[in-house]
């Protein structure tokens, strides 16, 4: 399913991180940095509510509005209930919905807020996410203080909280298509290789946004995928030559391993977790296209919706892409 | 793309592990821990004029008490995380397990968090050793006698 918009524009966006991605390569592009885990609350899954609200409030002090000028927040994170997402907007008193599609709900969020502006439905909208390392492994995984060891191809959750403004009032960078992705489950079980997972489903959507748009690689700058990391980025880029004899070799980058310096910090395949997309997206990807020095991106940005209970149950990871194009307005 | 041939794909682009190195990295390891709880065990023998079997008993206690407190001082998973095995089939995993859990749950209160998180990771280990125990004790009554 592909959108096509004619006005819908990205007129601000935050970024919130922690300390793993404050010792990244991508430092210097961030609103706000906390230098621990804690962010002065008292458990991590507080900290990671502070670092959702946190970067919302520096966005609405960006733009110099209130809480109250907002039609509408579309909010989403890992945890149980999405209840970070929950506690942000029960402070905000902005009209909410919360949504869940693991690492790819930034997109979705932007998807869904793009189609309404586009039907002048709202005119204005915030999409926010988080993530955070310590709360995620907490529960996906092994406690933390575990330590336990990991193979090379498990990624590693980001920490932080990353928000975004959409509305029709022109700006330089425009939503000009989207594509919602389906969940495509190719029989992968291995919780710790979630980008072998994704990477069919981030396949099928750049072969479908491409297919509906009628467009090549040419057309882009750059593709850049959510979370896949080190070996899931391999695996989509042969998966595409050879189901779909796409080449995206030359223009593409996956924003899981934009965000750290995979040699020297201790990440394994990159950065996970859907603030992963958002933090590289908001932080970097945007400043260079005010730069113009990409002109036009596609965001495809992948979710694992896995689970542990049916993981336990023998089941699979099924997977989901959703595809965002933003492009610099002439 | 059927699943089959995209598990070859994906096989095709999966990392080595260095199991090689890490099988040895786990036997030193473990070994060094064998040789520091021996000694433990004939410091106790010999300087606190204990049995045998209680010495074994405080060694073990010993190990478990560093194991556990080096876990709370909040480096123990740096070191599992390079020694793997040798750190974690020992006694010290064992104890590592339960106050690693521990801290993880202590913000959701002493009942509904330490209480009936604490034996997460460590309660198979209890649970499949005791059945152990008494499956291959009851072997050797069987056979042996006793």
């Amino acid at each position: 399913m592909t959108f096509k918009y004619n006005h819908v524009y990205l007129n601000a966006s935050s970024t919130v991180v922690g300390p793993n991605e404050n010792q990244g390569p991508l430092k210097d592009f961030f609103d706000k940095k906390f230098s621990d885990f804690y962010a002065g609350e008292k458990s991590w899954e507080q900290a990671e509510i502070k670092m959702m609200a946190t970067s919302i409030n520096i966005l609405l002090h960006k733009l110099k509005k209130a809480p109250s000028s907002i039609d509408l927040l579309i909010a989403g994170d890992l945890l149980d209930q999405i209840a970070p997402s929950s506690f942000v907007a029960a402070n905000l008193k902005i009209p909410f919905l919360g949504i869940y599609s693991a690492c790819a709900t930034m997109a979705e969020a932007m998807i869904i807020g793009s189609n309404m502006l586009e039907a002048k439905q709202i005119n204005n909208i915030i999409c926010a996410t988080s993530s955070h390392n310590l709360s995620a492994e907490k529960q996906f995984r092994y406690p933390s203080e575990y330590g336990a060891p990991k193979p090379k191809t498990a990624t590693f959750t980001a920490t932080g909280g990353a928000a975004a403004y959409l509305s029709r009032v022109k700006n330089h960078i425009k939503i000009e298509s989207a594509t919602i992705g389906k969940v495509i489950d190719l029989g992968q079980k291995d919780a710790n290789h979630t980008g072998a997972a994704m990477a069919p489903a981030a396949a099928d959507t750049i072969y479908t946004h491409f297919k509906n748009l009628k467009r090549n690689i040419n057309h882009y700058d750059l593709i850049l995928t959510g979370d896949l990391g080190l070996y899931g980025k391999e695996i989509l880029i042969n998966y595409l030559k050879e189901e779909y004899q796409i080449d995206i070799e030359k223009k593409y980058n996956d924003c899981g391993i934009m965000l750290y310096d995979l040699d020297k910090q201790n990440v394994g395949a990159g950065a996970s977790g859907p603030v992963s997309s958002a933090l590289v997206t908001f932080g970097y990807i945007i400043k260079q296209m005010t730069k113009k020095k990409f002109k036009k991106v596609l965001l495809v940005a992948t979710g694992a919706l896995f689970s542990p209970t049916f993981l336990f149950q023998s089941k699979t990871i099924p997977a989901v892409a959703h595809a965002i194009d933003l492009e610099v307005v002439e | 793309m059927q699943q089959t041939k995209y598990c070859k794909l994906v096989n095709k682009y999966k990392p080595q592990e260095e199991r090689l190195f890490n099988m040895a990295k786990a036997f030193l390891i473990g070994g060094v821990l064998g040789i520091i709880g021996h000694s433990l065990w004939q410091l106790y023998c010999v300087v606190l004029a204990m049995g045998e079997k209680e010495a074994a008993i405080v060694t073990t206690i010993t190990l478990i008490f560093i194991a556990s407190l080096l876990t709370g001082l909040g480096f123990f998973d740096s070191w599992v995380k390079f020694a793997r095995a040798g750190l974690i089939i020992p006694i010290t995993g064992f104890a590592h397990a339960m106050t690693s859990t521990a801290l993880e749950h202590k913000q959701e209160g002493f009942v509904t968090g330490i209480g009936s998180n604490i034996f997460k990771l460590s309660g198979s280990v209890i649970l499949y050793g005791v059945l152990s125990a008494y499956v291959f004790g009851l072997i050797r009554l069987l056979i042996f006698g006793g």
